[in-house]
């Protein structure tokens, strides 16, 4: 046991070393360098449409890629594709396990992926054939449930995992090509960086870690939060992180200068962040929170500038179009809203 | 890691998402100084320390220094967690800015305590209501109730004991006494097992795998692992905060004129008017491309490359100075990395005779080392083989032929072309009318069929000229 005692204190004693040369690497803080920003001014969005459908609530959506499309998916076990300026349903495709925790768009626009409680990842095939929407792989392998899945095209997805492990897929043979272990507690969120060489886990060890897809390993760790952390997303240059917890912060990390820069917190803000998306231009962070509300950030002044009010149970998702157009909110009241 | 709450498991799984309670506690408590109450009769009854809607509000508002809508939220966020419980309308857990009655609720019955709502008590509170109201169960309630005869039935004796012997307790209590507990009591099992149609805040969703209360046991090898990494961490170049500050401040003001919710978009957001003029201007296949979409082309060559449109007009440029190779091969490299792996070996040797062999039609000028590194990968070839020629080549055209680019007669000719539209100004009428006729779009099949079309295109297109059959062909024709 003295081995262990003596790697335990080596493992403390580099810990702080890192934390000393953080320190030494923070020259300057947003607040300064921001000082010559013009203010934002209130911001307000409001209801544009209200995509009604589901019958439970909805767990997870997912925007297409250059499209109104986007996917939503509830515990009524139904994964809709929506048409969302129109409002009508492309695709209601029913799931075997209605415990569906996730849903994710290929960025082709050809496949959705979903999973949950059920511990696999589903794809299916939107553009088959004789035009019905048939499963088209099942990815089983993890011990334990799907909390988030993301394409990287339209023959690899990452999934991530209650097991406390992320896994990179080649969906055409339904194999793992490599398993990103590393977090101690259920890994919550993903995201893919936008050169798709990167992507980012958050997990309810209170770190978010950076991994490389092609090195298979683990470039960054990220720690400060004081609980869970339930949502996570790059900034839209790929360089930064945030991340967003249940002890209702959001943090802004630095890939390159490997610190945090910047804490979202307001002492009248108490429930936990669930999901959260940024702004086209990076500057607004919007964040769906446990108490009903979607809170907008300013993300260089670190001031809230708004909020969405109009669900009536907690939003557990948000995403920006990808031409940054709307924001669409699913709540466990089952209905989406699309915000501009 | 910290202990999040000492909260004796009793053979139910650690519960998400309460970390906020402790917070709400802590103003739960404040305000039950600051908040005056007062008599009210209810039924006949006459209840002590009942509060009024608007009071609460007002003094949240106060402490807050918030706005009314969200002190009514904040409100209502308590009311869902079971602080504070209405006595008027208890099924709906609402704070109305009104003068409403609630009440704080017992610190017994608070979320934050040690125990979980486990079935078996709510069994007993049923049972406890089926003598009281002999039989007259609400629907949700009875439903609850069959469930648990069926579920508990080995422990229903003691269980109706129990409930028979509280029901005997609380007669003998005085009666405003215990018409106040009974509402608490009602309030607490309202907030843990809603009726349908009401929200309570306990409704934490499905539960986590991995207790962090739990005492880890990290084997000795991840130690040595996680050692190994940090030393790695340690040395791994960091850049300066202020380095990194300046580009996130730099990205936002370049791209602030771009983001629809900081900057309106020409002619229209359709969003907001249902004209689809907009997406049908920016278009993959538009012959002439919107000035905003030009200058977002001139951001970095990521964006330009990104842009369908724009890589096609980068592909104009390079044309001019026959130097289209490395964008070709750029973009047989990200075919490569994406495609099937099937594909792969096929894939690889075109790319290998096309580009790397020495004296090939389009050969690409890489350094030495990387050629060499490529043409051995390529013997195996995987997915990520060309990942260091391409990551070459894709710097070479950033470093060079992108700022080129910007300053070409190519680039400045496609922004005095590209258009500016109008701004919409539609009239309300105008509005509805939009609203109603909103087209329904050019129909994905379509666009599909444009998009086949176009690879076809390109790929004959690309057929590399072989400049020795073109030779001997131009000799023969003499």
């Amino acid at each position: 046991m003295g081995e262990m005692e003596e790697l335990r204190k080596e493992m403390e004693n580099l810990k702080d070393q890192i934390t000393a040369a953080r320190k030494t690497f923070q020259d300057s803080t947003l607040q300064e360098a921001a000082a010559g920003v013009t203010v934002v001014g209130r911001v307000q969005l409001k209801t544009r449409k209200t995509l009604r459908g589901h019958l439970a609530k909805i767990y997870a959506m997912h925007w297409g890629t250059d499209s109104t499309l986007c996917v939503s998916a509830s515990q009524d076990g139904k994964l809709i594709v929506w048409d969302t300026i129109t409002t009508n349903k492309v695709n209601a495709i029913p799931l075997k396990s209605s415990w569906v925790m996730t849903c994710a768009y290929a960025p082709s626009g050809n496949l959705v992926a979903c999973g949950g409680l059920d511990n696999m990842c589903s794809i299916y095939n939107l553009k088959g054939k004789d035009g019905n929407v048939k499963v088209m792989r099942e990815l089983a392998a993890h011990t334990g449930y799907l909390s988030c899945c993301r394409f990287l095209s339209d023959t690899e997805i990452i999934t991530s995992s209650g097991d406390c492990t992320c896994v990179l897929w080649d969906i055409e043979t339904g194999t793992q090509k490599t398993v990103f272990a590393g977090h101690q507690g259920d890994a919550m969120s993903l995201g893919v960086s936008p050169d798709f060489k990167y992507f980012i886990s958050g997990a309810c060890d209170f770190t978010a870690k950076l991994w490389d897809i092609r090195e298979a390993e683990c470039r960054q760790t990220f720690g400060g939060h004081e609980s869970d952390i339930n949502a996570i997303g790059f900034f839209p240059n790929g360089n930064a992180v945030i991340t967003g917890s249940d002890d209702a912060t959001c943090k802004l990390y630095d890939l390159r200068a490997d610190q945090e820069l910047l804490t979202y917190q307001d002492s009248s803000i108490m429930c936990g962040v669930t999901s959260l998306a940024p702004s086209k231009s990076g500057r607004l962070l919007l964040a769906g929170h446990d108490d009903f509300n979607v809170n907008i950030w300013d993300m260089l002044k670190a001031e809230r500038v708004g909020v969405l009010a109009g669900h009536d149970n907690r939003v557990s998702c948000i995403g920006v179009s990808s031409d940054g157009m709307a924001c669409c909110t699913g709540s466990w009241d089952s209905f989406l809203k699309i915000w501009n | 890691m910290t202990i999040r709450r000492a909260r004796p498991d009793r053979l139910q799984h650690f519960r998400p998402r309460m970390h906020c309670l402790k917070k709400l506690e802590a103003v739960v408590v404040e305000m039950q100084s600051g908040v005056k109450g007062s008599e009210q009769k209810l039924n006949v009854t006459t209840i002590p320390h009942v509060i009024t809607g608007k009071d609460v509000i007002a003094w949240i508002t106060n402490k807050m220094k918030s706005t009314t809508e969200e002190s009514e939220a904040f409100g209502t966020m308590l009311v869902a967690y079971g602080y504070i419980y209405p006595l008027q309308n208890h099924r709906k857990l609402v704070m109305c800015n009104d003068s409403s009655l609630y009440r704080f609720q017992t610190p017994y019955f608070w979320p934050t305590q040690k125990w979980v709502a486990e079935d078996s008590d709510y069994a007993i509170y049923l049972a406890k209501r089926n003598i009281r109201k002999k039989g007259l169960l609400e629907p949700y309630e009875q439903a609850h109730y069959n469930h648990l005869h069926e579920w508990l039935n080995h422990k229903w004796d003691f269980i109706v004991m129990q409930a028979t012997e509280q029901y005997k307790a609380g007669k003998e209590r005085r009666k405003p006494d215990r018409v106040v507990f009974d509402c608490q009591e009602r309030a607490y099992w309202i907030v843990n097992k809603p009726p349908r149609r009401t929200h309570s805040a306990m409704d934490s969703g499905l539960e986590l795998l991995i207790d962090p209360n739990s005492d880890e046991k990290i084997p000795f090898d991840t130690y040595r692992r996680m050692n190994l990494f940090y030393q790695q961490a340690i040395m791994s170049s960091k850049v300066k905060s202020s380095v990194s500050l300046g580009a996130l401040n730099k990205y936002v003001a370049t791209y602030k004129n771009h983001d629809p919710f900081l900057a309106p978009c020409l002619p229209s957001n359709p969003w907001l008017t249902d004209n689809d003029s907009y997406w049908t201007l920016n278009m993959r296949q538009v012959e002439v491309p919107t000035k905003m979409r030009v200058e977002r082309w001139s951001f970095s060559l990521f964006e330009l490359l990104r842009d369908l449109r724009g890589r096609d007009d980068f592909k104009v440029f390079l044309k001019k100075e026959f130097s289209g190779e490395n964008l070709a091969f750029w973009e047989a490299a990200e075919e490569l990395k994406w495609g099937t792996a099937s594909s792969m070996t096929s894939k690889a040797e075109t790319i290998f005779k096309t580009f790397l062999v020495p004296g090939a039609p389009r050969w690409i000028n890489i350094d030495g080392r990387t050629m060499g590194l490529t043409v051995k990968g390529l013997d195996h070839p995987h997915r990520y083989v060309l990942e260091a020629a391409q990551t070459h080549v894709f710097l070479l055209m950033k470093k060079d032929t992108f700022f080129r680019y910007l300053k070409s007669p190519v680039y400045k000719e496609i922004q005095k072309k590209a258009l500016n539209p109008e701004a919409h100004n539609f009239s309300p009428a105008q509005l509805e009318h939009n609203a109603q006729n909103r087209s329904p779009g050019i129909h994905p099949l379509i666009l599909w069929q444009l998009a086949e079309a176009e690879k076809a295109k390109a790929a004959a297109a690309s057929v590399p000229v072989d400049v020795k059959a073109l030779m001997s062909k131009l000799d023969r024709m003499k």
